[in-house]
């Protein structure tokens, strides 16, 4: 106990959020197990787990950097095809779907931050709006790419086309990407055990990279560009270092988004996916990596949850949404609890228990 | 601080009570029995069977999941008047999405379905058809036309023709109909029911012999203005173009051309049908337009005329084919779980599944979209396509 009140706030938080993760995951395991879940919120657990991973890593982007990227669902487009792709490709040669998994998640993290890395050059030399709608166009070009990409496996070798299939595939080949039709007959093999593990493992990334060297200096250009570049900050090294990692999660975010459906197509990962998950890191405070991760959880529930009201479901949707972001931003409502909070203290005080900060 | 504390116990609290609420509540089913019958009347021994549906009942192509709906549920109350099985039916929003298709699905499992009347569309009926597959439920779809949402799947079945019948059907009317002698098609090349009919056709157009002088393309980011391609097919002296796509932008494209004083002949394919009863669209602009479908409102059977009737009178609206399509499917399984003897109470939902497989593939069934439909061991169902053209705002047979 001393050595938690040792800790600083953000180690504390940071503790907190891996054990209310893992809390979850144990609870939700167990009822599993145990067959308490039912099919709908069973289904629900793995897309949850990936759209966390992506509110986890635009989070990086949005929150620590303070650079508004728009175009994040084209990384997880990128992690999505290359990693489902991948496992496909591998299904005759390693027999273990835990396995392939992990690969097509590495591949399609590997793709993505490849890609990331190559968008970030031009466009982390840009600032403010400019930033944001240069990441924009860039997704809706990673989604018109992808959509229309044709691949197969023959006899071992890989084909690509453009535009139109031209593979020239022999009978035994196997097409694997058709354009905008997509990736077919995909064997679900994500599991709600993976979806954990790599929210725990974006977790550890973020959290150690906020904390170093990197991080500060990130959130020292963040905070003011100027200062930072005048005392020697290389701002653009850092910049693209945490762009690629934000890239890469959400491409490993795709690789288990996509082997957890039976089809996949390049239009799911358009503008308004982009949105959901600003919406997400927005809804659950920018920085602020719990916060994303239930705001990813309720507003991936929400929409589900209100099937009960039939044709006003998007409705009450989009009026709770409303409702959630006047409250979070109301003055009232913040000098209430920020007066409640101060007479806490004062308590605390008059009591002679020092204030643990 | 204390304000993000206070927002992740608010987030967290509501997210536990939708959590709570995902097992609860969902829409009013239609009830087996009418309401002036009371519950009573019905014997003990009724078998009842709950049929659980998924397509798009809002968003874009909302259209064709109403249609499927408001079809399928008079079908539903004309089986339960009959007295004999009573049908259950509860349709899910999948808003054409795959993602939440898979969840309509889930949702239905909860609600004890028996068996499914399919998902409407076919990039989400690919996820749930795979997903009944798995599961074994029966799955009878109205309108996914993508051959992928059948294949490999011994229990998937298509009320609709398969995508690439549809192409080289259209391919094999216009050819054998001599309609045009120069053909363009307009498509929509990021969306896979466009790009698999288009495919199709043109493999088709190849082998007839047909002359395509024009190929355009649009993608969902540009289907607000066509003004490009229809000057393309006027400048390549198209005097058919081929519009393989769902029914708004074709409408966007009628509006343009005739504004662009373009009247070639359009011919379309089931993704048109909906054009008529969509709002705010000029119906005199889709005048001459022919669209390949098995089922016309103004077909002068019996059968048809009494379904045109009801659905006018409860809708007020001329049914389209996939009002047809939902009412067919509906009889088709109240024939088949008569004849099978079928009965939940009984029999589990894999039990239901094989009985219906071996029912279905060996039936034959007359209905709306067609007379004497077979289905195949694959799930392709045999009848023969038909085009109809608008004329005065109405679907004529030719």
């Amino acid at each position: 106990m001393n050595k938690l009140k040792g800790m600083n706030r953000t180690t504390r938080k940071n503790y907190l959020t891996y054990a209310l993760v893992i809390a979850a995951y144990v609870i939700l395991e167990a009822m599993m197990r145990g067959g308490g879940l039912k099919a709908a919120t069973k289904g629900m657990l793995v897309p949850i787990c990936a759209y966390i991973v992506m509110a986890l890593s635009l989070n990086l982007t949005v929150g620590v950097m303070g650079e508004l990227s728009l175009g994040h669902a084209g990384f997880m487009s990128v992690g999505a095809f290359t990693g489902t792709a991948a496992t496909m490709c591998l299904q005759a040669a390693i027999p273990s779907t835990g396995l392939r998994l992990c690969i097509g998640i590495v591949i399609g993290a590997v793709a993505a931050a490849i890609i990331g890395f190559l968008i970030g050059i031009p466009v982390l030399r840009l600032r403010g709006d400019y930033l944001a709608i240069v990441t924009l166009a860039f997704g809706e070009i990673i989604k018109s790419l992808v959509g229309n990409v044709y691949m197969g496996v023959d006899h071992g070798q890989l084909r690509f086309s453009m535009f139109t299939n031209e593979l020239n595939l022999s009978p035994e080949g196997k097409i694997i990407i058709e354009g905008a039709m997509g990736i077919r007959s995909i064997p679900k093999i994500a599991t709600f055990t993976a979806g954990f593990i790599l929210i725990m493992i974006s977790l550890v990334v973020i959290f150690h990279m906020v904390g170093s060297r990197s991080g500060r200096a990130i959130m020292a250009i963040r905070d003011n560009y100027i200062a930072a570049e005048s005392i020697g900050i290389p701002a653009f090294k850092y910049k693209i270092t945490a762009f690629t990692i934000s890239a890469a999660m959400a491409g490993a975010a795709g690789a288990l988004f996509g082997n957890n459906y039976s089809s996949l197509i390049a239009n799911k990962f358009n503008i308004d996916t982009s949105i959901l998950i600003l919406v997400f890191v927005v809804l659950g405070g920018q920085g602020n990596m719990l916060g994303s991760i239930i705001a990813a959880a309720a507003l991936t529930i929400l929409p589900e949850a209100l099937r009960g009201f039939a044709d006003y479901r998007m409705l009450m949707y989009a009026v709770i949404l409303i409702a959630v972001m006047l409250v979070s931003n109301n003055a009232k409502i913040k000098d209430v609890l920020k007066n409640a909070a101060e007479k806490r203290t004062e308590k605390k005080l008059a009591k002679g228990g020092a204030a643990d900060e | 601080m204390n304000m993000k504390k206070f927002f992740a116990i608010f987030l967290a609290a509501m997210m536990i009570f939708s959590l709570a609420a995902c097992s609860g509540g969902s829409t009013e089913p239609v009830a087996p029995a009418d309401g002036d019958t009371p519950e009573g009347e019905l014997p003990e021994s009724t078998v009842q069977i709950h049929i659980g549906a998924t397509g798009p009942l809002t968003g874009g192509a909302a259209i064709y999941g109403q249609a499927v709906k408001n079809g399928a549920e008079i079908a539903v109350e004309e089986v339960n008047a009959m007295g004999g099985i009573q049908f259950i039916f509860q349709m899910e929003d999948d808003t054409h999405d795959p993602e939440k298709a898979e969840n309509a699905y889930n949702a239905l499992v909860d609600w004890g379905m028996d068996m499914m009347m399919g998902t409407v569309t076919s990039a989400p009926a690919e996820v749930t058809a795979a997903d009944a597959y798995a599961d074994r439920y029966f799955f009878l779809t109205p309108s996914a036309s993508s051959t992928n949402v059948i294949d490999g799947k011994d229990n998937i079945f298509q009320m609709c023709f398969t995508d690439p019948n549809q192409g080289s059907g259209s391919a094999t009317y216009i050819s054998e109909n001599n309609m045009g002698e120069k053909i363009a098609i307009i498509w929509k090349n990021d969306d896979s029911y466009s790009t698999g009919i288009r495919n199709t056709f043109v493999e088709k157009a190849g082998e007839l012999g047909l002359e395509i002088v024009a190929e355009q393309t649009f993608t969902e980011a540009t289907k607000t203005d066509f003004s490009v391609q229809i000057s393309k097919c006027q400048e390549a002296g198209a005097d058919l173009v081929f519009l393989p796509m769902y029914y708004e932008p074709a409408s966007l494209i009628l509006n343009q051309a005739n504004a662009a004083g373009y009247a070639p002949t359009w011919f379309g394919v089931d993704g048109m049908d909906g054009i008529l009863t969509m709002e705010g669209f000029d119906t005199s602009l889709a005048e001459g337009v022919v669209v390949l479908t098995p089922y016309s409102a103004d077909d002068e059977s019996a059968l048809n005329q009494n379904f045109v009737k009801k659905y006018q009178e409860k809708f007020g609206e001329i049914p389209n084919q996939f009002a047809a399509d939902g009412y067919d499917c509906i009889y088709a399984m109240y024939k088949a779980a008569t004849e099978a003897g079928i009965d939940p109470a009984s029999m589990d939902h894999e039990a239901i599944c094989d009985a219906m497989v071996a029912q279905f593939t060996s039936m034959t069934f007359d209905g709306l979209t067609g007379a004497s439909m077979t289905w195949g061991s694959d799930g392709t169902v045999s009848k023969l396509p038909n085009a109809v053209v608008i004329e005065n705002g109405a679907y004529v047979g030719m």
